[in-house]
């Protein structure tokens, strides 16, 4: 039976065939034919302010859920306003698919009303992207975009369709096997490469664990778990694998790099062996690469065979998804010889642990330090909840010091750095698991780029909570210029008072709650984490001079870690 | 050094933007490019010439397109290479005949004839253009134009270096 569908309705079934049970959009001229079938969906709608938080907010669902998300928005400049969305996407390996409208197929060219060339933008800034040019292609492109985003290397996937593709008729099919000959993402690491891999592991003295996000996207905490509990290897987790492995277990050493431990920085410029599992030696990781972990050796587990050796060379090279080559190296040592004696290396690690632990100081009628905060937030959620970060001080302090002991409970903008990424995202986590408390910490700068999104999680009932650090600064830079340039600030003040947080809050239909001093932390709390049917806000008038530490200055070596303001005098 | 490399590619529209858009983004140089069908003709085949040293990355970095379909790099020696050049040189009367018995050696073909000048249709292998033009240097070059490369490996599997995706 030919049923003859619109391109709309095709495209509102394909991603009803997806198992899609929410987008986040913004309707508009070239969109427009799409929303109307829309309306007898059973998908859930998420009406954005913006569409960078659209697109936020189908990152913040994806990484809550592990499952694809979905933003649809209208052509020109929604389709820009979505841009930075998709290279954060794109940098963190995040699956998202976003479908924008385009002026009709024979206006493309024109520089019609609302026409920007979406598909040439946004192709570097995506794993793949389509230009949908007649209306039976819409099942098969949909299908092969969920595929696309979801699979291999993950990453967002944009479909750009003309209005008159969204009005033409076609006669309804469900999409057949995906068919990309180029498209063979490795799923098992070579056996050779395992055994290599295993020997070495048998031979290192001194290796530890380097993890990145590709071991969440793989879902392999738990084989992470077996493995490194087998062997007794200490771990780094890097700032997207917080929560890849418990804190709470001692063979985790934290986050490295630019604002990681000491101890986690320092293991991985002793050791004799990185054993790398879907991370990329990011330049934050890694600071100057020529002396980086001088004396290791690197085994590299990765699904894109694109980042082994593309900064550091690997001698085992391993080409596969994580949670299988682990499962691979978990049966190989099963076969293998014993582990070598290293109570050298923990005894090394266990001093740098106790002589360099992260501090702080709260002085009871100091200003309030965000550290505090973060601690007083753990101890009362139980450590029950989602946290999101923005960019900065605030986004380091947070990954230093929450304690993470699950995967996806742990949602930030790594690789781009992408300030206002909090609120939109934490929307978009809430919005996939309900039942959970996601709080999202956020710093006075960032909040103010996106922070008309509260307005959507008040109307549409997502009642998230946000934690807005207002140190009346954009903390991070102020640190580099007090760093680096002599102290000379340079627009990087911000209002103390203005936007009055509380105030905003409750205009965008929150609870609006604010604490100046450190014994009024804990209260506004447990105020927030009563309150459930609305989202609520709360304002912590925060140290303006803090620094974050330890830190490696930009391009320096892991070996010079500034430990504290008093090592730069 | 310069490295000769074939992309198969699926014919689709835009595969030529994904694949310099690749190059540019990267910081990869393209000395050359061409692209033209195939025996297969849900396929291209495109024949990138590239500079420096980056050779493993540009192949991974051109496998994660998705419509790239397979990568080799040819070892020097290992592939058929061509490339067609036009080329207009000044020729007054006094000095026609000589270009006229030099192109003959090179097996250039003149393709047209002014007053002035003589145009040369010039097909083979990289270092012949490359000679021909010296020669004609000494003449005056008025303008030229010149395709990219194109390559098939030699019938001999084994002088060939294939780079599979895994
Ligand atoms: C969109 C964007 N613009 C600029 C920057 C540069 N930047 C990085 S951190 C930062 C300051 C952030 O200030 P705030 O949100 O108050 O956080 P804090 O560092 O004070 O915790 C800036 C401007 C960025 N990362 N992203």
């Amino acid at each position: 039976m030919a049923e003859q569908l619109t391109g709309a309705e095709a495209l509102i079934r394909s991603l009803e065939y997806e198992g899609v049970e929410v987008v986040f959009g913004m309707p508009g001229g070239a969109i427009l034919p799409a929303y109307d079938p829309l309306l007898d969906s059973s998908i859930r709608h998420v009406l954005a302010r913006h569409e960078q938080g659209a697109g936020h907010m189908a990152s913040g669902y994806a990484h809550a859920t592990g499952r694809v998300g979905v933003a649809v928005v209208t052509s020109g400049p929604a389709a820009t306003n979505i841009l930075t969305a998709l290279q954060d996407a794109y940098m963190d390996s995040v699956p998202m698919v976003v479908v924008s409208g385009q002026v009709a197929t024979t206006a493309i060219g024109n520089d019609a009303f609302q026409e920007a060339h979406t598909w040439g933008m946004s192709m570097p800034a995506t794993k793949h992207n389509e230009l949908v040019t007649s209306a039976d292609e819409i099942p098969d492109l949909i299908r092969e975009a969920f595929h696309l985003a979801s699979t291999g290397r993950k990453g967002p996937v944009l479909i750009d369709i003309p209005k008159d593709v969204l009005g033409a008729t076609m006669t309804w099919h469900r999409p057949g096997e995906v068919r990309l000959p180029g498209y063979r993402p490795a799923v098992k690491g070579h056996p050779k490469q395992v055994k290599a891999a295993v020997d070495l592991i048998e031979r290192s003295e001194r290796p530890v664990f380097y993890v990145g996000g590709g071991v969440v996207a793989a879902g392999a905490t738990e084989e992470l778990q077996r493995f490194a509990e087998m062997i007794h290897v200490p771990m780094v987790t890097t700032l997207m694998a917080r929560g890849a492995f418990p804190d709470s277990n001692p063979l985790n050493l934290g986050m490295p790099g630019m604002h990681g431990t000491y101890t986690a920085t320092t293991a991985l410029q002793r050791s004799d062996l990185l054993i790398t599992l879907g991370a990329r030696f990011d330049d934050r990781i890694t600071g100057d690469v020529k002396q980086f972990a001088p004396e290791a050796k690197v085994i590299h587990v990765d699904i894109d065979p694109a980042e082994i050796g593309k900064i550091r060379f690997a001698d085992v090279p391993i080409v596969g998804d994580a949670k299988i080559v682990l499962e691979q190296l978990i049966a190989q040592t099963e076969r293998g010889g014993p582990q070598p004696n290293r109570d050298a290396w923990f005894a090394a690690i266990n001093e740098w642990r106790t002589t360099h632990p992260l501090s702080y100081e709260q002085d009871p009628d100091g200003p309030i330090q965000q550290q505090y905060v973060i601690e007083e937030l753990q101890r009362l959620t139980g450590g029950d909840a989602t946290i999101v970060a923005g960019v900065g001080q605030h986004q380091m302090w947070t990954s230093q010091f929450w304690r993470f002991e699950e995967p996806r409970r742990w949602i930030n903008s790594g690789g781009l750095g992408t300030m206002g990424y909090a609120v939109p995202a934490a929307i978009g986590a809430k919005a996939g698991r309900p039942e959970d408390v996601v709080f999202a910490i956020d710093g006075d700068g960032c909040f103010q780029m996106t922070g008309s999104e509260l307005i959507t999680a008040a109307v549409e009932n997502i009642p998230i909570k946000v934690a807005v650090m207002n140190n009346a600064s954009l903390g991070m830079v102020k640190q580099w210029q007090n760093l680096f340039y002599d102290g000379r600030l340079s627009q990087t003040a911000l209002s103390p008072t203005v936007p009055d947080f509380v105030k905003f809050a409750e205009a965008c239909g929150c609870v609006g709650l604010r604490a100046d001093r450190p014994s009024e932390v804990a209260g506004v709390i447990e105020q927030a984490l009563a309150i459930n049917d609305r989202p609520v806000l709360i304002e912590f008038t925060c140290d303006p001079e803090a620094m974050v530490f330890p830190m490696v200055p930009a391009g320096g070596s892991n070996d010079d870690i500034i430990l504290s303001r008093e090592d730069l005098a | 050094m310069k490295h000769v490399i074939a992309v198969i590619v699926e014919n689709k529209p835009g595969v030529l933007a994904r694949v310099s858009s690749m190059f540019a983004r990267r910081g990869f140089n393209i000395h050359s490019l061409t692209v033209g069908p195939t025996e297969d003709d849900t396929m291209s085949r495109m024949t990138v010439v590239v500079d420096g040293p980056e050779m493993e990355q540009i192949i991974k970095q051109l496998y994660k397109l998705v419509h790239t379909v397979k990568v080799t790099e040819f070892e020097p020696g290992t592939a058929i290479e061509r490339e067609i050049m036009l080329v207009r040189v000044n020729a007054d009367a006094k000095r026609r005949g000589e270009i006229l018995d030099a192109a003959r050696v090179w097996e250039a073909r003149a393709v047209d004839v002014g007053v002035a000048t003589i145009t040369f249709e010039v097909t083979g292998p990289p270092e012949r253009l490359a000679d021909f033009l010296q020669l004609m240097n000494s003449y005056g070059i008025v303008s030229l134009a010149k395709s990219g490369r194109i390559a098939l490996p030699r019938d001999q599997k084994s002088n060939k270096k294939q780079l599979k995706s895994a």
